[in-house]
C-alpha cells in the first residue's frame, strides 16, 4: 500500500540499471535510472538494499560517481573478494535489473562549484569515486577554481576512470597526478610510491593558499595522508575525510 | 515490499546470534574507522574532561584525575550507521552516572564536544542509568587514536556516531541542539533497533 512521503524522509526507490561499465579488473560502474531522484551534490552517497528470494536483505553504502549534471546516477563498485554485496553488483547485475536505492546521503563530504578554491582532492584506490563526481561537477560548471587530484593506485591498470582522468587533464586543465605504489610502467614519470609527506609538500598548495582538501580511501591511506597534511602545516579544519574499511563490501 | 534481487543469495551465516543484529546491519570482526577529518592527537598533559553548560558549578578532571575515578569494565555490541555491527566489544571507562553526579543540573539534553570540533547531542535520559561511559581502554589496552583515544564516549544502544571520539567534555543544554552529523541529515536520536539512520526515519 502506498504511504505518503513524510517531508524530509529518505524513501527507498527502485533504480533500473541502464548500463554497466567495467572500469578495472575489480571495479565496475552501474548507471542507474532513478525516476524519483531528487538530485545530489558531488561527494554524497546512497544506500542500496538487496533482497534474496526468501526475504533476507543486505544494505550497503556506495559513493556516487556521477556529477549532479550527469544523466542517471552512477555508482562504481570495487569488488571485494568474499564480500557479500560487491561481488553480486560487479558479477551478477546486468542492465535491466532493478536495485533499491535511497539517498542522497551526507552533507559534509561534498563540494559545490560555488565554493572558493583551490580544490585539492586526494584519493587512494576506489576512494576516487566521490572525487570523480567532484571533478565532473567542476568540469561541467567550470568555476574559476583551480583543481588538483592526487591519486594513489597499485598500478596503472588499477586506476579507476584512467582514460577519463587523462582527458580531464589534457583538455580541461585539471591537474591530475598519479602515484603508483607497486608497479609502474617503464619510463613512468609520475610519482613512485605512496602519497607521503614529501610528495604532499611538492604537490599540495600551501596552507596560505587556503585549499579545500578532500581525502578519501581506505582507513590506512586516509590516516597517513591526513596526518601528513597536518604535519605539513595544513589547517585540520580545511581537511575533510571519508574512510572505508574492508567490511564495506 | 522489496522486489527480489535476481540471483542475490547473501551471506546469512556470518556467525553470531542473529537476534543481536539490528535491521539492515551485518556483522564484522574488524573495527572500521569513520571520522570526518584528521585524527587529533592531544598530549595527555593537556587533556582534560569538563562538564559545563546548565550546571550550578562546572567540573573538570585532568587525565590522572580522570583515571582515578571509579571505572567499570563493559562488554557491549556496537552498531555503526554505515551498516556494520561488532559483537562483544570490551571497554573500560567511567560511567556517565558517575560523571554527572558531580554536577547539579536540571537540563534534559547535552552536547558532547571533542578535539577536532566534532559534536553530538544526546538526551540525558539516553546516557543515564548505566547506558553510557567515557571509555579509555579498548580490549585491554589504550583506545587507539584512530578509534577515539585517549578517551571516547561509549553509548552502545545508539548508532556509533553518538559515541563521540576524542571526547573532551559534556555541555548540558536547556534544549536539544543537533550536533555534527545530526545537522548533516542523520537522525537526531539514532536508535539502531528502530533503524533511525537518517532524518525522518
Amino acid at each position: 500500500m502506498a504511504r505518503a512521503a513524510l517531508p524530509g524522509r529518505l524513501n527507498w526507490q527502485l533504480g533500473r540499471v541502464v548500463d554497466t561499465i567495467q572500469q578495472t579488473h575489480r571495479a565496475k560502474s552501474l548507471v542507474l535510472d532513478l525516476p524519483n531522484w531528487p538530485g545530489h551534490r558531488a561527494g554524497q552517497h546512497v544506500d542500496i538494499r538487496l533482497t534474496s528470494d526468501d526475504g533476507y536483505q543486505a544494505q550497503r553504502g556506495y559513493s556516487i560517481a556521477s556529477a549532479p549534471e550527469d544523466d542517471g546516477v552512477t555508482l562504481t563498485v570495487d569488488r571485494l573478494e568474499g564480500g557479500e554485496v560487491s561481488p553480486y553488483l560487479t558479477d551478477v547485475v546486468e542492465p535491466g535489473d532493478e536495485i533499491e536505492v535511497r539517498g542522497p546521503i551526507g552533507g559534509y563530504f561534498v563540494w559545490d562549484a560555488s565554493l572558493s578554491g583551490p580544490l585539492l582532492l586526494i584519493s587512494g584506490g576506489s576512494g576516487i569515486v566521490p572525487m570523480r563526481a567532484m571533478l565532473r561537477h567542476w568540469a561541467a560548471a567550470h568555476p574559476p577554481v583551480q583543481v588538483r587530484l592526487l591519486h594513489s593506485a597499485r598500478s596503472l591498470d588499477d586506476v579507476i576512470y584512467r582514460d577519463e582522468l587523462m582527458r580531464l587533464a589534457a583538455f580541461d586543465e585539471a591537474d591530475v597526478r598519479i602515484a603508483l605504489t607497486r608497479v609502474w610502467p617503464e619510463g613512468w614519470r609520475g610519482h613512485r610510491g605512496r602519497i607521503d609527506r614529501e610528495f604532499l609538500l611538492g604537490a599540495a598548495w600551501a596552507a596560505k593558499d587556503q585549499p579545500r582538501i578532500y581525502v578519501c580511501g581506505p582507513t590506512g591511506f586516509v590516516e597517513a595522508a591526513a596526518a601528513a597534511l597536518v604535519e605539513n602545516g595544513q589547517r585540520p579544519e580545511t581537511i575533510k575525510t571519508e574512510r572505508f574499511g574492508p567490511t564495506a563490501g | 515490499m522489496s522486489p527480489i534481487s535476481r540471483g542475490f543469495l547473501g551471506h546469512r551465516h556470518s556467525g553470531g546470534d542473529p537476534s543481536r543484529l539490528p535491521p539492515g546491519q551485518h556483522l564484522t570482526n574488524g573495527f572500521p574507522v569513520l571520522s570526518a577529518g584528521p585524527t587529533p592527537r592531544t598530549p595527555l598533559p593537556e587533556w582534560s574532561f569538563t562538564i559545563d553548560g546548565v550546571v550550578k558549578e562546572a567540573v573538570s578532571w585532568r587525565w590522572e584525575e580522570f583515571l582515578a575515578l571509579p571505572a567499570e569494565q563493559i562488554t557491549v555490541d556496537i552498531h555503526c550507521v554505515t551498516k556494520w555491527t561488532k559483537l562483544d566489544t570490551s571497554w573500560r571507562g567511567v560511567s556517565l552516572d558517575t560523571l554527572l553526579q558531580s554536577v547539579e543540573t536540571d537540563a534534559q539534553y547535552l552536547t558532547a564536544w571533542c578535539d577536532g570540533g566534532y559534536t553530538t547531542n544526546l538526551a540525558v535520559d539516553d546516557v543515564a542509568d548505566g547506558k553510557a561511559w567515557v571509555a579509555y581502554e579498548y580490549d585491554g589496552g589504550p583506545v587507539h587514536p584512530e578509534h577515539g583515544g585517549p578517551a571516547r564516549l561509549l553509548v552502545p544502544h545508539l548508532y556509533f556516531w553518538k559515541s563521540a571520539k576524542w571526547v573532551r567534555g559534556l555541555r548540558l543544554t536547556p534544549v536539544d541542539e543537533p550536533g555534527f552529523w545530526e545537522t548533516y541529515g542523520y537522525h537526531n536520536h539514532g536508535d539502531p533497533w528502530l533503524e533511525q539512520r537518517y532524518q525522518g526515519d
